[in-house]
């Protein structure tokens, strides 16, 4: 057993931690936010120079040949900074429909775009009545010919305002609560049937509505079997639900960090508040909340690629009901022992807790991944 | 990056195992999984099988009669012994006073004393805590006066756990009344037969005869019976404290109750099927499991760090954390096996230990579990309570 990063990851930690120490600090953010894209296409530039483009994918594919561990070192430092731009939705989402499902013409065709930078991409999943069930599929893909048409409503698809090509989940077969008949598709963002309205989530990141009315989808745009498509649907959402505890685990150290070094300088009584032990205990909730979603994150990490995927699936449920409960633990705190300065905008400390909050809602919250884990007997399954 | 086990280690694993396999008994075994106490008999016959077997002290040195394993095997070791379950090695002789033999005592004391540990042929116990110093123990009263060539010791120790089996006692007491609280401390070792030693037991509320209170009047105390030197001895207690991080979050204990907690709920029914078919109740258990496995992984993250810059014997910070998680979910576990009993958790029966010999009221399962959650309350309290380890953090950790 060993925890250490090798050297190479290392370098890549540390690099990126520069990287966006320098110029990624909390004003870069806040300008960001005001502007009409939300994030920065020169920072985007200089995530591709780095390699974290084409970080995930095989070297025969163009890419560096990195796995989960090098997306958490990433993820890590993305929560950190707490960063704007769609590389959890184009690299680890959308990256890994590719990875995991698409065929060989289709990795030429889209991966070496992705990883220098010039496609995005978002994942148009979620729909007004799934709520968190991914198999939940109205979205109708009717064959024609040797060609699909997709019909239907996407709703909160993150990053899809600005996303060339959206991976779209819609149904081809069964009914609408099936596990089988979900086919997904590549889409062309600006296709002829594709409307879509922009809007900013509650922290500061970007998602779309997007309607389908008719849209045609060419039979080589169908990644995998188009009416059995679920697996490779949970796979990369079990991905993205691992890289978002990473995210989750930089957020919370470093809105940790802030609350701690508050607490040191902040005054009141004559004395620094850190010097009352109800605050002190607070802080060691906290720090132990960290802890606990940073080991869960190991274990979600480790097992992204299992391929047993009921055992995949049993460790992503409890990552992501840890980093819920955790991420409240963290967020909730920091606000309080902050006092007013950490409701206020201009503050970091209420950024981070939003991030946290959002982190929760995305791919299913807390309880819905207790609930699941629950169903699925536990992570100490009995014999 | 690799959270895997070794061959090696998955090959040591196994060969626990199969020795716990062969050599605890059924009686035993059972006794452990029903949360009922195992005898003064049991524990001395499981310290020699497995001290022929060379694994009496799982973290001592080689060279004192110890296994030499580093803190990966030592946890593997530990977790496969809660899991059996199997009684563990005594925790007073063999983790507390075992280390601060070997490392601050004397040959004669290494000779005379480790290797009864180790055999068991002396059972210790710990005089710390007394009746006014619990969370603050550098308050102790207890005193010995040098008078030739002995310690003349007169005080009072409290919530002695198992002094009533104990052939000695491993005591702070106060050896400069002038010095700072910390600094006037000795460390002694004390034959539980010195005329002037009275032990005197405490019920707990679940009914368990665990622990004692132990007088001591003009107790006579050889002056080779001091460990270290004099006045060093709170250096050696902090030392004894933050020693033990392999084993402090007693994950493979936690482990073992929610094995058991699902074959009970299998077994026990609610609203006309297995209360394991109910959805908040697994809901409740998976709770628990999650922090159980994110400790498990801080846990192992400890062990790995321990075992690649080498155990440094001071007290780490994590020990803090450890043992509050630790004893949070074996909390939450007890309380969970109280549930599943429902209002067969209610009467109060006895153990065979203490001379029960009824039929059992009930299903003839889970009779102790609300004694097991009421006893194991003790676990946030004893060791430094758990509010003391969040200042230790809050403190160590977080510079506050």
């Amino acid at each position: 057993m060993d925890f250490d990063l090798s050297e190479e990851q290392s370098i890549l930690k540390d690099s990126l931690g520069r990287l966006l120490a320098q110029e990624y600090g909390f004003d870069v953010r806040k300008k960001l936010l005001g502007s009409p894209e939300g994030w920065s296409a020169a920072m985007w530039s200089r995530y591709a120079e780095m390699g974290l483009m084409a970080l995930p994918f095989a070297e025969a594919d163009g890419g560096i040949g990195g796995g989960p561990v090098e997306t958490m070192i990433v993820m890590e430092e993305i929560g950190r900074a707490l960063t704007l731009e769609p590389y959890l939705t184009t690299v680890v989402i959308g990256g890994g429909f590719l990875r995991l499902g698409g065929s060989a013409a289709q990795k030429a065709e889209f991966i070496p775009d992705i990883a220098d930078g010039s496609m995005k991409l978002a994942f148009a999943q979620v729909e007004k009545n799934s709520r968190y069930d991914l198999h939940h599929v109205e979205t109708t893909a009717e064959k024609s010919g040797g060609d699909y048409v997709l019909t239907g409503a996407k709703g909160v698809v993150l990053h899809g305002d600005s996303a060339d090509t959206l991976v779209v989940t819609a149904r081809s077969a069964g009914g609408t609560r099936d596990r089988n008949g979900i086919g997904v598709f590549l889409v062309d963002a600006t296709a002829p049937g594709v409307t879509r309205r922009g809007y900013a989530t509650q922290d500061g990141h970007r998602a779309a509505e997007i309607a389908f009315d008719r849209v045609k989808v060419p039979a080589d745009r169908v990644l995998g079997d188009p009416e059995d498509g679920l697996p490779l649907v949970e796979a990369v959402v079990d991905h993205a639900i691992a890289a978002l505890a990473a995210e989750a685990v930089g957020a919370m150290e470093r809105l940790h960090a802030l609350t701690v070094e508050y607490m040191k300088t902040r005054k009141q009584f004559g004395v620094a508040i850190g010097q009352f032990q109800v605050l002190q205990h607070k802080a060691v909730d906290m720090y132990v909340a960290l802890e606990q979603a940073r080991s869960i994150t190991l274990y979600a990490t480790m097992m992204a690629d299992s391929l047993d995927a009921n055992e995949r699936r049993r460790a992503m449920h409890a990552a992501k009901a840890e980093i819920g409960r955790g991420g409240r633990v963290v967020g909730e705190n920091a606000i309080q022992l902050h006092g007013g300065v950490g409701m206020t905008a201009e503050y970091a400390a209420g950024h981070y807790f939003k991030r946290l909050a959002m982190i929760d809602l995305t791919f299913g919250d807390g309880d819905h991944h207790l609930a699941r884990l629950a169903e699925a007997g536990g992570l100490f399954p009995a014999g | 990056m690799d959270l895997r086990f070794t061959p090696e280690e998955t090959a040591f694993r196994d060969e626990v195992r199969a020795f716990l396999r062969n050599h605890v008994s059924d009686a035993v075994r059972e006794r452990l999984v029903e949360g009922e106490m195992v005898s003064r008999e049991d524990y001395v016959t499981w310290a020699r099988v497995l001290n022929d077997k060379g694994w009496g002290a799982p973290h001592w040195p080689a060279e004192h009669g110890g296994t030499g394993w580093g803190p990966m095997k030592q946890y593997i070791f530990l977790e496969e012994l809660q899991k059996h379950p199997a009684p563990q090695p005594l925790a007073f002789g063999v983790n507390m006073v075992g280390p601060v033999i070997y490392t601050f005592g004397n040959d004669a004391q290494k000779k005379r004393f480790l290797p009864a540990i180790l055999t068991l042929d002396d059972w210790w116990c710990q005089g710390f805590s007394e009746p006014g110093a619990g969370s603050d123990l550098a308050s102790l009263k207890t005193k010995a006066v040098r008078d030739g060539d002995h310690y003349i010791v007169n005080g009072q120790k409290t919530w002695t756990t198992l002094a009533q089996y104990a052939d000695w006692i491993f005591c702070l007491v106060r050896t400069n009344p002038d010095a700072k609280k910390q600094e006037g401390i000795s460390f002694l070792l004390i034959d539980m037969e010195t005329p002037g030693i009275e032990v005197r037991p405490i019920v707990t509320m679940d009914g368990g005869r665990e622990i004692n209170e132990v007088f001591l009047t003009d107790v006579r105390v050889p002056v080779e019976n001091l460990v270290g030197e004099e006045n060093r001895g709170w250096d050696y207690a902090k030392f004894l404290l933050g020693n033990e991080r392999t084993n402090i979050a007693r994950i493979g204990v936690s482990k073992q109750r929610l094995a058991r907690i699902r074959e009970l709920a299998a077994k026990e029914m609610s609203a006309g099927r297995p209360l394991i078919e109910d959805q908040r109740f697994r809901e409740k258990i998976a709770s628990v499991e999650i922090e159980l496995k994110a400790l498990e992984l801080t846990q192992l993250r400890v062990v790995a760090a321990d075992a690649k810059r080498g155990t440094t014997g001071k007290p780490d910070p994590a020990s803090s954390y450890l043992k509050i998680k630790g004893s949070e979910i074996q909390q939450a576990t007890t309380h969970l096996l109280m549930e599943v009993m429902g209002p067969y958790a209610m009467p109060d029966q006895g153990e065979p230990e203490e001379g029960w010999n009824e039929p059992p009221i009930g299903p003839g399962y889970g009779g102790q579990a609300a004694k097991s959650y009421f006893n194991n309350r003790k676990v946030s309290i004893y060791g430094g309570s758990n509010e003391i380890q969040k200042n230790i953090i809050a403190k160590a950790v977080l510079g506050l």
